[in-house]
């Protein structure tokens, strides 16, 4: 289960109107206990992608990654996972999502639909299947 | 020298949640074996089937990446951070290659003719209403050329077009059965068009009795959505992949030879183009047609469908459509495979850097050794099928060389020939009476020219000839009842 205050799913809201129709990506740092992830804050980070891509495609590069990481060690908390928009799309996971997905991590994906946000999903991979699909998580979003 | 490895939370479920471990090694490479060894489980996450570590798992020392140093024989000391960091990359399914466009309001008959994929949630009302809308090229009206038509038209796909210079011959019929006996003679397109009629008269057929080439592909290409390519040859294959990469549009392949076969989508939008796969065709003559080599009759059924499946997915949106991977079929020991294909960055049309901008500067007939060949078969002089017969006739000395297969002769033997197959031409020339003029012969008068080639190669000074049009020339020009196969 993932544990956010509606503050941080407002920023993300934010972030996915702000790139569209390119796709807005970013970090959920926070503490892991067991199961139980809870977040404390959000970073955006610029969407790697080619130009002609962005459409459709978000990367975050190992760099992006390192100084992301950084930062959670000196605020002594872990990154828990990794926030998307689908422009335009259902906030459902796409196979290529799957296919880029790692273990543990909460994907949450928010929909954005003529430039407003929409729907929100959060995905993690499921251990039942080996990590190879997407399950979804539970969020459990507070005021 | 004890070195600290900086642990990411996916991997700290196989490191019994720790974050840091210290661990023994002198290189970078070492470090990751020793991690491998105290805990197994992460190598299910770090390395791929093939044994290496990730694409996407990069490991920096301090602030630097491996890949700007050492790789894995970078050395560490005591107290250095090795910190193991995937990259991350994710994005929106692949909604329909025809946007937000839908046809107009589907009308009772169709809801009733369209019934079961209206049942299907993946298709639905909308999924249909995108196939109406949506207009496919078929380039190719043969054996691929055969289902993907009767396929498409039969889902209801609203135009499609179909390309093709070619007659219906009686060769056809065991395997292009969209085209009937009562069609021979006819052009294919016009045969395929009476047929998709009787399948599905909602469906707007355009019919283009011409050759796709250099000239008129980006203008007739532009007006559909996606081409099916279900042609039987390099150039065209190459032509239908560039016009498909410049105008963003994705090109469902399918191509088979005696009972294989194989299927990809080339979307450069997406992923590989088929450069990407293929970047050079090859040297031309050396795979041979299915006029040359067979084919078993339905396996053109069952890759053409294949292709139509996948322009059905690529329309509807959803699905994994086959980007990015290659399936082959084996129908004679019945396997299928399949094969990951990777765009290539140093593609000359869909890389980071292209070459190829435009299509009518390019040569295809060059790039796939068209002309180079027809230049070595202007080489080899032949004689006539009347002219030959004329000649025996008369009763002069001609030493005949039948150089087909076992199986061919089988279907008829050509009178009074020997038998060489090309691979034995080189030891058994002492045959030959150098004397006495020596004409090759084959089905189409292509091996033949092979077979005389070889024989110089191998040092015959004699007079060798080549049948043009070969066995199948000799039975419309001088023998009716010799079998034309």
């Amino acid at each position: 289960m993932l544990v956010i205050k509606e503050e941080l799913m407002a920023e993300i809201r934010a972030e996915a109107e702000r790139c569209y129709p390119d796709e807005c990506c970013g970090f959920i740092l926070g503490k892991l206990d067991g199961n139980e992830k809870t977040a404390v804050s959000v970073t955006a980070n610029e969407n790697r992608s080619g130009n002609s891509e962005r459409y459709h495609r978000f990367t975050i590069t190992a760099d992006d990654m390192l100084k992301a990481e950084m930062q959670a060690r000196r605020e002594k908390l872990d990154i828990i996972g990794f926030y998307h928009s689908h422009p335009d799309c259902p906030a459902i996971p796409s196979e290529y999502d799957r296919s880029h997905a790692l273990a543990v991590y909460s994907y949450i994906i928010v929909s954005c639909v003529n430039g407003k946000a929409a729907g929100i999903t959060n995905q993690q991979l499921d251990p039942a299947s080996d990590y190879t699909r997407f399950t979804e998580e539970e969020i459990r979003i507070w005021q | 020298m004890a070195v600290t490895v900086l642990i990411p939370t996916t991997l700290r479920m196989f490191t019994e949640h720790r974050s840091e471990l210290q661990l023994e090694g002198s290189t970078v490479g070492d470090v990751i074996a020793s991690l491998a060894d105290e805990y197994p489980e992460t190598k299910k996450v770090l390395f791929g089937e093939d044994g290496k570590l990730r694409e996407f798992i990069n490991v920096f020392v301090g602030a630097d990446n491996i890949r700007d140093l050492k790789g894995y024989d970078t050395p560490v000391k005591d107290g250095d951070e090795v910190m193991l960091i995937p990259a991350i990359a994710g994005g929106s399914p692949l909604e329909s290659v025809i946007g937000e466009r839908l046809g107009e309001k589907l009308t009772n008959d169709e809801i009733k003719r369209y019934s079961r994929h209206l049942l299907l949630k993946e298709v639905g009302v909308k999924g249909q209403r995108r196939l109406k809308a949506a207009k496919v090229l078929i380039v190719g009206m043969g054996g691929l050329g055969t289902p993907l038509a009767q396929y498409l038209a039969a889902a209801g796909v609203g135009t499609l077009g179909l390309i093709d210079y070619d007659e219906v011959e009686e060769s056809n019929l065991q395997r292009q059965v969209i085209h009937g006996s009562r069609d021979i003679g006819r052009p294919k397109v016009a045969s395929a068009k009476d047929s998709i009629k009787q399948i599905n008269p909602l469906v707007k057929v355009e019919a283009y009795n011409e050759k796709l080439t250099a000239e008129n592909a980006e203008d007739i290409i532009s007006e559909y959505d996606v081409v099916a390519d279900a042609s039987d040859n390099y150039q065209t294959r190459y032509l239908v992949n560039d016009v498909c990469v410049l105008l963003g549009k994705p090109d469902v392949f399918g191509a088979m030879y005696q009972f294989e076969g194989q299927a990809a989508v080339y979307y450069a939008k997406e992923g590989p183009c088929y450069r990407c796969m293929y970047p050079a065709p090859p040297p031309a003559g050396l795979v041979p047609s299915c006029a040359m080599g067979g084919v078993v009759g339905v396996l053109p059924g069952i890759i053409g469908t294949v292709q139509a499946n996948e322009v059905i997915k690529l329309i509807v949106g959803g699905g994994e459509p086959l980007i990015g991977r290659l399936v082959t079929f084996d129908a004679w020991r019945m396997k299928w495979r399949e094969l990951k294909i990777c765009k290539d960055p140093k593609c000359p049309i869909c890389g980071e850097d292209p070459t190829i901008t435009e299509i009518e500067e390019y040569d295809y007939e060059d790039f796939c050794g068209i002309k180079a060949k027809e230049e070595e078969e202007a080489e080899v002089e032949g004689i006539e099928p009347k002219e030959l017969k004329r000649r025996l006739d008369a009763g002069e000395k001609i030493t005949i060389v039948d150089v087909r297969e076992p199986h061919e002769r089988a279907i008829a033997k050509f009178p009074e020939a020997v038998i060489i197959p090309i691979g034995q031409l080189d030891r058994r020339q002492d045959e030959l009476d150098p004397d006495a003029d020596t004409v090759f012969v084959c089905k189409e008068g292509k091996r033949s020219i092979l077979a005389v080639r070889t024989l110089r190669e191998a040092g015959y000074k004699g007079a060798a000839y080549n049948l043009k049009g070969g066995t199948n020339a000799w039975s419309r020009d001088v023998d009716s009842s010799f079998p034309q196969y």
